[in-house]
């Protein structure tokens, strides 16, 4: 059982949370642009991150709010908790690369 | 007890050789698929100069970890035909493996809780008969006669309803099934090398035509994946990306009871499922985590749900003991299918996404994927299922059959 510090209220257990998946991935800006390709890499194509790992989770059972973790998927040692909208602290995290950086957070969920 | 009063050792099954340097075609991963794939390229295509190259020991992965259930009753043609053809495998392989590992064939029963599950199953239980698989459809009387221990009330959240029933599946038993393979690999010449862990790939251009390891550069024409829950990793030190998430699947077992479970009860819905091993053990699989892991645990309160399941639907569960948990990683793709072909590097070839249900897969992976690396092209039973499906769009959603089942 992991414990999450929720920002909003503080440490809770991981049944209270449910997961997103990978943290940064925007909805394309113009869809119709996009090659199959493309398109397949937006719907189907997330890293798969061994080490430390960008994710979403949602406080479902508290505060209902999304946040950001940074999160190790080998020990699950959780090394960041941080807003919507912000990138992943030290920069170099996977997902928070140029091509999925821009949009708003949160507008695929 | 000192030494020289334990018995003698018994034979090695294979041989524990130095990595050559070059090969053939190499296989990455000694898990149950990667040791069908190399019996099945030398038996079927002659290839035994090959090696299978694992970075732990024989079968450490998934295919010793998982809860061992077989049966072919999916609801796609695509995957009703691999999976039958497996089941038709497993059948024939003791004999032709000469070894007995306990291929069981008692049954498995999965279990319906609401309208819902009642319609999806008639209907695959319909679409599984067109396909020649064995099905049938029992109401809870039917259902409690072919497994007395189970709970059929209604005192329950969510009572039994009904059930799908195929008689052909069964259970057998992992980590000899590896052995099996890995000892007719040997005897055929192919190379089975532990403690191997490949690190790169050399290529030239786009053309593979090598693997780093931790012990040494080894040269090769071909290369296969077949490593389950590392296939992203493996992927990326290639150059190419996969449609996979690896997610941690626990399942435990009890103390040792008498035969109280004659055949395999799955639950979609309340997330069990349960057999009891041939020494004796209750035997129960759970649902995967939510999050990606690569830990080979999970956490506890996902056993917890499925005991408090297994409590209710076999109330006699109440007085048993866990006695082991443990975790596998499984390799899920959006669509609970698996990705069988080549791949954007040429001669480099994957079979992965299996996820929480390749077990039973493990010889139709073998026989197609042999067939994809020997002759550069899909047999047909594999052909649907190649990774440019998530570009064209056709899609196996085997979500009803198999997203927590296995
Ligand atoms: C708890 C649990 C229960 C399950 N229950 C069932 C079930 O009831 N029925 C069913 O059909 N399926 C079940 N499964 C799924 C099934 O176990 C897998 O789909 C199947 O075992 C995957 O194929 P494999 O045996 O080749 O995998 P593995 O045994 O995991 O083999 C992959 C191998 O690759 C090796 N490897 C990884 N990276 C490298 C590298 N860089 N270099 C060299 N080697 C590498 C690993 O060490 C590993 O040994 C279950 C899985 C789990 C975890
Ligand atoms: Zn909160």
């Amino acid at each position: 059982m992991l414990l999450i510090s929720c920002p909003n209220c503080g440490p809770r257990d991981e049944t209270e949370f449910h997961y997103g998946g990978q943290a940064h991935v925007a909805y394309p800006e113009d869809p119709y642009a996009l090659n199959d390709r493309e398109w397949a890499e937006y719907l189907f194509y997330r890293d798969n991150t061994k080490g430390a790992y960008a994710e979403r989770w949602v406080h479902s059972t508290g505060c209902r709010q999304w946040f950001n973790m940074l999160r190790d998927t080998v020990s699950y040692e959780i090394q960041a908790v941080y807003p919507m909208g912000t990138p992943a602290p030290g920069g170099s995290a996977p997902g928070t690369t140029a091509n999925t950086a821009q949009a708003p957070e949160g507008a695929s969920k | 007890m000192s030494a020289d009063h334990l018995p003698e050792h018994p034979d090695f099954l294979w041989r524990n050789p130095e990595p050559k340097s070059s090969y053939d075609a190499v296989i990455v991963g000694g898990g149950g698929h990667g040791l069908a794939t190399a019996y099945f390229l030398a038996k079927n295509h002659g290839m035994t100069n090959i090696a299978v190259l694992e970075k732990g020991w024989l079968a450490g992965g998934n295919m010793a970890r998982n809860t061992t259930i077989i049966r072919s009753n999916y609801l796609w043609d695509e995957s009703a035909a691999i999976y039958e053809h497996a089941l038709k495998l497993w059948e024939v392989l003791p004999e032709e493996l000469e070894y007995d590992f306990l291929f069981s064939q008692r049954g498995v029963m999965n279990l319906a809780h609401t309208l819902g599950d009642v319609r999806e199953s008639m209907r695959r239980v319909g679409a599984n008969k067109l396909n020649g698989v064995d099905a049938e459809w029992l109401d809870p009387q039917q259902v409690k006669e072919l497994c007395p221990i189970l709970n059929v009330g209604d005192n329950i959240r969510y009572p039994v309803m009904g059930a799908t029933y195929q008689p052909r599946a069964g259970i057998a038993k992992h980590d000899h099934v590896a052995w099996a393979f890995a000892r007719k690999c040997d005897e055929m010449g192919v190379d089975i090398i532990q403690n191997c862990e490949v690190t790169g790939f050399l290529k030239d251009g786009n053309r593979v035509v090598g693997v780093k390891t931790n012990r040494g550069t080894i040269n090769t024409e071909k290369v296969g994946l077949c490593a389950a829950g590392h296939s992203s990793v493996l992927a990326e030190m290639a150059g190419f990306r996969l449609p996979i998430q690896s997610h941690p699947l626990q399942a435990l077992v009890s103390e040792l009871h008498e035969p109280v479970h004659p055949t395999v009860v799955m639950s979609n819905h309340v997330h069990v499922y349960v057999s009891q091993a041939h020494k004796g053990e209750l035997v129960m699989g759970a649902g995967v985590d939510s999050y990606n892991g690569y830990g080979q645990r999970g956490s506890f309160h996902v056993i917890e749900e499925q005991m408090a399941a297994a409590v209710e639907l076999f109330p006699i569960f109440a007085r048993a003991h866990v006695l082991r948990t443990w975790g596998g990683i499984v390799d899920t793709t959006m669509d609970a299918s698996p990705i069988v072909g080549t791949t954007p590097v040429e001669n480099m070839f994957v079979n992965c996404g299996w996820g929480t249900g390749g077990f039973k897969g493990t010889p139709a992976a073998g026989l197609t994927f042999a067939h994809t690396i020997a002759t550069g092209a899909p047999h047909k039973l594999n052909e649907p299922f190649s990774l440019e499906r998530f570009e064209t769009g056709a899609l196996i959603d085997e979500h009803g059959a198999a997203a927590v089942a296995h």
